[in-house]
């Protein structure tokens, strides 16, 4: 089976403007949405207590709301999770008032109007810790863009470490302006789902500069453009292949995972969609912008390459 | 060309071998157990333990299946539940006498149902997190600041009866916060002062400003001291904690230390969060009374007369009944700290006590009144008390440095010690993070990991088969050598498994096809551009390894800072997905090679390969087959 019979090498770079104009215009509606709506995080990062909590028929929720509003808590939250058993409460960090008590209260006022009610999962934050997890996800974000900025430096030039991780920061802002845009729960899995996204599609980027820097090397009559064309062409099957393959493993999470796993392979899925189109379309058009040329990745291979029966092969003067 | 070496085979050989030992125990589900581990720190179980548990359930007439003694426990495996039940009430109606005073837990447990022998290799079951198997997670802060305040008020007692001791008049010592405040009328006072601090409090450094016609002096705790003493107040309180949690008669509890000043406390299978908590929060405390030593007393001691009027009886820790006065001379509030050490004459093991200016001074007033008499140390707990130690009052103690000695080894020094400190919190502590996980909650996401990871193989497997047909085969059977090995190291280092490790074990499968799909796709190329069938595998997995090393290099940087700054639900993610990446680059490149060239390596003349259609571009003109 072959799905890409690719006669000729696809002139990507074409319109690489407009793709680069896309992705300007994507990117600019997700930091609008960002700001605008910002992301709804959860209660491990703003502090509170949720509850899980399980009926044996379907749950009304106006009943749990009303008898959660008689215990006097303010700002909460009551929607269904999962099935139309299940209920998730959300409660906000209340003065005075230990996490333990809150939850218990919670759950006498909720089996007096339902004895079935059974308690499934609770959990508190205290607020300090969900600052410092805001903080540490930021450093993480950070130091993964440094660390792979700094390799991808070495092993090929500043100008792929630029380009890659423009291309691939730009993918990560478009997942989180879809978590504000849909109000879908920011929690830590999807913080660590972004993460491996960003390192999973800057492999993406990788693998294609791989090919460029090969090109580079075999096809010296080529022009930049005609390289990265070239590149991206035998490198689409594999792309689409590879992303295929995660992808399947990602929506056998959405389908099989529950409730928790949800948003996590949500992430992944939309990290997935644009990691291809960001590596492909945006990538390479950003180190072509930057002027990328063939001395820059075979200044050592060069010399390397030289007729070894020069005589003057291997002395410095 | 397409040889391995037998030294290559050997370690693929190997590997596998090791990969399916270890991966083995996950199979074989887990099987109840009873687990009995000690509930005092005095009290240590040892292969003496295992003997009367072997026996009682010898007596009892029930056959486990085998008794094991690990570090801290004794575990004995059942066939069934019930008889794993009739087992723990045989056990504890032996071991534990007493209910009101337990040195034993007797718990019920699960532990893996795998044979002796694979138990023997230290091979485990993945240690399942909390969201897997239920219970209850507490993050516990502690409050330094009122641990350092603590200590700053216990200094400033030492340094008042050691101005006092040397004659030096102040014009009062005061605690402000975390710093100590001494004023003086004259600069000489004011000097000596300075020099008896640089002398016995090296702990504290300060800083002399006149302040009106007086002189005051600041004295604060050094960083290193205070570090010291943060230290040692987590430390206590993780002792502490230890002991309370022992009587929840939990099976494995986690008390870890995380960070400089928190705690985590993990309760697999407790359900009763309002109990556990009580439990956490609760004070001990500790009281010196003097011991009854009228000739009732001693009667009642023996058992043979009632108790006096104004006394109670408690009992030792060895047992014996000590009939104790009514009246409370100190609580532990008044003890700062409690050390083991060594006299210095009699090279005695000894546990040394320090206690505030307030308790030194009444110490001091009772211990000249009662010279040759006994006192008591109490310790109470739950209502409970437990006489921790009762020595005998030699002479006068003042300054408020005791010394308890006398028919001690250094394990009980230590351990006396450890109780006395212990009995009480150094400083206060707040939960600020707290999960309670459902058993079926638990269950249920243990299935849709396990879901997720299955369903998402099989189709992927099929998808490669039916792409790349037999190099498809090959891919598949390394993307399952991957999952073995990954299952195996988890299972070695123990590493804890939460529901986003399995979710970031589908992932890092989904993701180390990769290596395989480059390789096939460069074979393909190979192929297309013309090279002969062994060629193409040679020159497709050596261009295609730059590749995959560059883009697993690059998925690891973004693991490793995850497991860098990541917590909880985070970090399990970040294991998996690490080792998966290296398991991957192992079966990815290196099995997968073996596989081919075992396969393919051998035929001489071989003309083609079976790696789906490999198609070429058509000539311009299109040719009409026929």
């Amino acid at each position: 089976m072959e799905f890409f019979k690719i006669r000729r090498d696809i002139p990507f770079m074409r319109h690489a403007l407009v793709f680069n104009l896309v992705s300007l215009v994507t990117f600019l509606a997700a930091v609008f949405f960002l700001f605008h709506r910002g992301l709804h995080l959860s209660v491990e990062f703003t502090g509170g207590t949720l509850m899980e909590v399980t009926y044996a028929q379907a749950a009304d929720l106006n009943g749990v709301r009303n008898a959660v509003a008689t215990l006097g808590l303010k700002d909460v939250q009551v929607q269904n999770f999962g099935t139309a058993r299940d209920v998730l409460i959300r409660l906000p960090v209340q003065k005075g008032v230990s996490s333990a008590q809150q939850s218990e209260q919670v759950m006498t006022a909720l089996k007096v109007v339902d004895p079935s009610a059974a308690m499934r999962r609770t959990e508190f934050v205290g607020p300090q810790v969900g600052d410092e997890l805001a903080t540490d996800g930021l450093k993480a974000l950070a130091s993964v863009v440094i660390g792979i900025m700094l390799y991808l430096a070495i092993r090929f030039e500043w100008k792929f470490a630029v380009a890659a991780i423009i291309a691939n920061l730009h993918d990560v802002i478009i997942i989180l302006g879809f978590f504000a845009f849909f109000q879908w729960e920011f929690s830590l899995p999807v913080l660590a789902a972004v993460l491996a996204v960003l390192g999973y599609s800057v492999n993406e980027s990788v693998v294609i500069f791989d090919r460029i820097r090969e090109n580079f090397r075999r096809y010296r009559k080529m022009n930049t453009v005609q390289i990265i064309d070239s590149s991206i062409t035998s490198t689409i099957s594999r792309t689409i292949i590879t992303h295929g393959c995660t992808q399947l493993m990602v929506l056998s999470m959405l389908l099989f995972g529950g409730a928790t796993l949800h948003y996590f392979a949500l992430a992944l899925t939309i990290g997935i969609l644009f990691g291809i189109y960001s590596s492909v379309f945006v990538a390479a058009a950003i180190a072509m912008w930057l002027g990328i040329q063939r001395e820059d990745l075979i200044k050592g291979g060069a010399k390397k390459e030289g007729d070894p029966n020069d005589p003057n092969a291997g002395a410095t003067v | 060309m397409n040889r391995y070496p037998i030294w290559k085979y050997t370690i693929i050989v190997i590997a596998l071998v090791v990969g399916f030992l270890y991966t083995l125990p996950n199979f074989f589900g887990e099987a109840p157990a009873v687990q009995v581990s000690s509930a005092k720190v005095t009290i240590k179980v040892d292969s003496g333990t295992k003997a009367r548990v072997e026996e009682v359930l010898k007596s009892a007439g029930i056959e486990p299946d085998f008794v094991t003694l690990d570090n801290t426990s004794v575990k004995a495996r059942f066939g069934n539940t019930e008889t794993q039940l009739k087992a723990k009430d045989a056990i504890q109606k032996a071991l534990i006498p007493d209910p009101a005073n337990a040195s034993y837990i007797v718990a019920l447990n699960l532990v893996a149902r795998s044979p002796t022998w694979l138990t023997a290799l230290h091979a485990f079951p993945m240690y399942l997190g909390l969201d897997l198997r239920g219970g209850v997670h507490f993050m516990l802060q502690v409050d330094m600041q009122a641990a350092l305040a603590k200590k700053a008020e216990s200094l400033a007692g030492d340094i008042r009866t050691s101005l006092r001791e040397k004659n030096i008049r102040h014009s009062g010592i005061n605690r402000n916060g975390q710093t100590i405040e001494i004023r003086f009328r004259d600069s000489q006072a004011l000097a000596a002062a300075k020099a008896v601090l640089q002398d016995q409090f090296t702990d504290l450094q300060s800083v002399d400003v006149p302040d009106g016609s007086e002189y005051k002096l600041t004295a604060s705790i050094k960083p290193e001291a205070a570090r010291r003493v943060q230290d040692q107040s987590l430390k206590q309180n993780i002792t502490t904690l230890h002991n309370r949690i022992n009587e929840l008669g939990v099976a494995e509890p986690v008390i870890q230390q995380q960070g400089l000043d928190r705690i985590v406390v993990q309760l697999p299978g407790v359900q009763d969060t309002a109990k556990a908590k009580d439990i956490l929060g609760r004070t001990a405390t500790l009281e010196v009374r003097m011991v009854d030593e009228s000739t009732e007393a001693r009667a009642a001691e023996s058992g043979a007369a009632a108790v006096p009027f104004g006394a109670e009886r408690y009992l030792e820790r060895t047992g014996q009944p000590v009939i104790v006065k009514k009246q409370v001379i100190l609580t532990g509030e008044n003890l700062t700290d409690a050390q083991p050490g060594f006299d210095s004459q009699t090279q005695e093991a000894v546990v040394n006590l320090t206690l505030d200016a307030k308790g030194a001074r009444i110490f001091r007033d009772v211990t000249r009144e009662n010279v040759g008499k006994r006192m008591a140390i109490l310790l109470f707990e739950k209502g409970k008390g437990e006489v921790v130690t009762a020595p005998v009052i030699r002479s006068e103690i003042g300054g408020g440095r005791v010394q308890i000695s006398g028919r001690m080894t250094t394990m009980e020094a230590n351990d006396t010690a450890l109780l006395l400190r212990a009995g009480s919190l150094a400083a206060p502590m707040e939960i600020i993070e707290e999960t309670t996980i459902g058993p079926s909650l638990g269950a249920e996401n243990i299935a849709k990991g396990f879901n997720s990871v299955t369903y998402g193989f099989a189709a992927v497997a099929v998808f490669m088969c039916i792409y790349y047909v037999l190099f498809g085969m090959f891919s598949s059977i390394s993307l399952a050598v991957n999952l073995l090995l990954l299952v195996a190291v988890l299972s070695m280092l123990q590493a804890t498994l939460t529901l986003p490790g399995m979710a970031a074990m589908a992932l890092v499968l989904g993701m180390a096809i990769d290596s395989n799909v480059l390789i096939n796709e460069r074979v393909r190329e190979e192929l297309r551009n013309g090279a002969s069938a062994q060629a193409a595998i040679n020159a497709g997995y050596d261009r295609a390894w730059a590749t995959i090393l560059d883009s697993n290099v690059t998925t690891l940087i973004a693991g490793l800072a995850l497991l860098a700054f990541g917590s909880g639900p985070v970090r399990g993610f970040a294991v998996v997905h690490c080792l998966g990446i290296l398991t991957s680059m192992f079966s990815g490149v290196f099995f997968s090679r073996g596989l081919v060239n075992l396969w393919y390596g051998r035929q001489n003349k071989l003309k083609s390969l079976s790696i789906g259609t490999v198609w070429r571009p058509e000539p311009e003109a299109v040719v009409t087959p026929n």
